[in-house]
């Protein structure tokens, strides 16, 4: 038997065998999410989802035009993070609201978005941590969720704000 | 035909997720040679937990780990016995940690240093000090500083704690 034939065996008996869970693998993991999230962060919005509703992301290139944008009806964007990252770069036009996994980062949280409508576009964002570990991003969601705020979206930052953020070259503003 | 080529994509689908599960972000690689080519340290002095003066510079002739963490940041949490068993280790060679700690708030930072029982200085940076080194928008991020007080390395993310030793090792 020669080598092409044997090749042409070989071939076909992986691809008798492999198809299909082959297949079945990639449709599993050919999906954006399942390249950019980690089973720690499919928990992580799984949490996030126990707020009844699955989270809408956000990436931070759709973001980032937006902010570049001239254009009126922009979204409130919250900063749930920590002080001295938002103080040495931040998102323009974002609000320091504080670390939501804290009771005074939760109450200034409500303080801010009293009296808004229900409607009102919102983005929240921290970038402390890698995505599935950080641990203000679920507690703002689940507080906005449960008060009735339908139209949130969360900035998907999938290292910290550093590399998926500034290092992109998006917008950046510093200091309070 | 079709199925063929679904299948080797899907297999080469699977290698690469299998990969990049496993990458470890690289640390900057520490560069031997000219040791012009190193940044120096940018000086510093601040306050430590007990009060003291904690200046950069009084550890010159010595590696220093300097360390941004917090107390929030799980992967600092899972680091620093590591840095802990690093200092025991090399401390009488000449290694010496610092730790800043980027915490808003001063008091779980002391009761993690008690719990943890860390070997070494610990005290409360700020912006401006993250800003000297370049900003440090994700923790934690170490800086591995040469006796010259050049910096030799920088690692961000949970760091590869067998690389550092060997970097320390190289340095001492």
């Amino acid at each position: 038997m020669n080598q092409s034939s044997m090749g042409t065996l070989f071939c076909h008996a992986m691809f008798k065998e492999i198809p299909i869970y082959a297949l079945a693998v990639f449709i599993v993991l050919a999906s954006p999410q399942a390249f950019t999230q980690t089973s720690s962060s499919k928990s992580q919005a799984r949490a996030v989802e126990s707020a009844s509703a699955a989270p809408q992301l956000m990436q931070p290139a759709e973001l980032a035009e937006i902010v570049r944008s001239t254009k009126r009806g922009r979204p409130l964007i919250f900063n749930v993070g920590y002080r001295i990252l938002y103080l040495q770069a931040h998102i323009p036009y974002s609000e320091y609201i504080g670390p939501a996994s804290e009771p005074e980062g939760i109450q200034r949280l409500r303080q801010r978005i009293q009296g808004l409508p229900h409607t009102q576009s919102i983005v929240v964002y921290c970038g402390c941590c890698p995505w599935g570990k950080c641990p203000n991003i679920p507690p703002a969601y689940k507080e906005l969720r449960n008060l009735g705020f339908s139209n949130v979206r969360l900035l998907y930052i999938a290292d910290n704000f550093g590399k998926d953020w500034v290092d992109k070259g998006y917008p950046v503003a510093k200091g309070e | 035909m079709k199925t063929k080529v679904l299948t080797a994509v899907a297999i080469l689908t699977v290698i690469a997720v299998i990969a990049t599960r496993h990458w470890r972000r690289p640390a900057e690689p520490m560069r031997s040679g000219n040791a012009a080519t190193h940044p120096y340290a940018p000086d510093f002095s601040i306050h430590d937990l007990s009060g003291q003066t904690l200046q950069l510079s009084r550890y010159g002739g010595k590696v220093v780990l300097l360390n941004f963490w917090a107390t929030w940041c799980a992967p600092c949490r899972i680091e620093i016995p590591r840095l802990v068993d690093l200092q025991n280790k090399y401390g009488r060679e000449g290694l010496q940690i610092v730790g800043i700690s980027l915490d808003d708030d001063p008091r779980p930072v002391h009761a993690f240093d008690q719990q943890l029982r860390m070997n070494y200085p610990v005290a409360i940076g700020d912006a401006k000090l993250a800003e000297q080194y370049g900003g440090v928008l994700g923790l934690p991020v170490s800086f591995l500083i040469g006796r010259d007080g050049r910096i030799y390395a920088k690692h961000v993310g949970e760091a590869d704690i067998s690389l550092i030793e060997r970097e320390i090792k190289s340095l001492l």
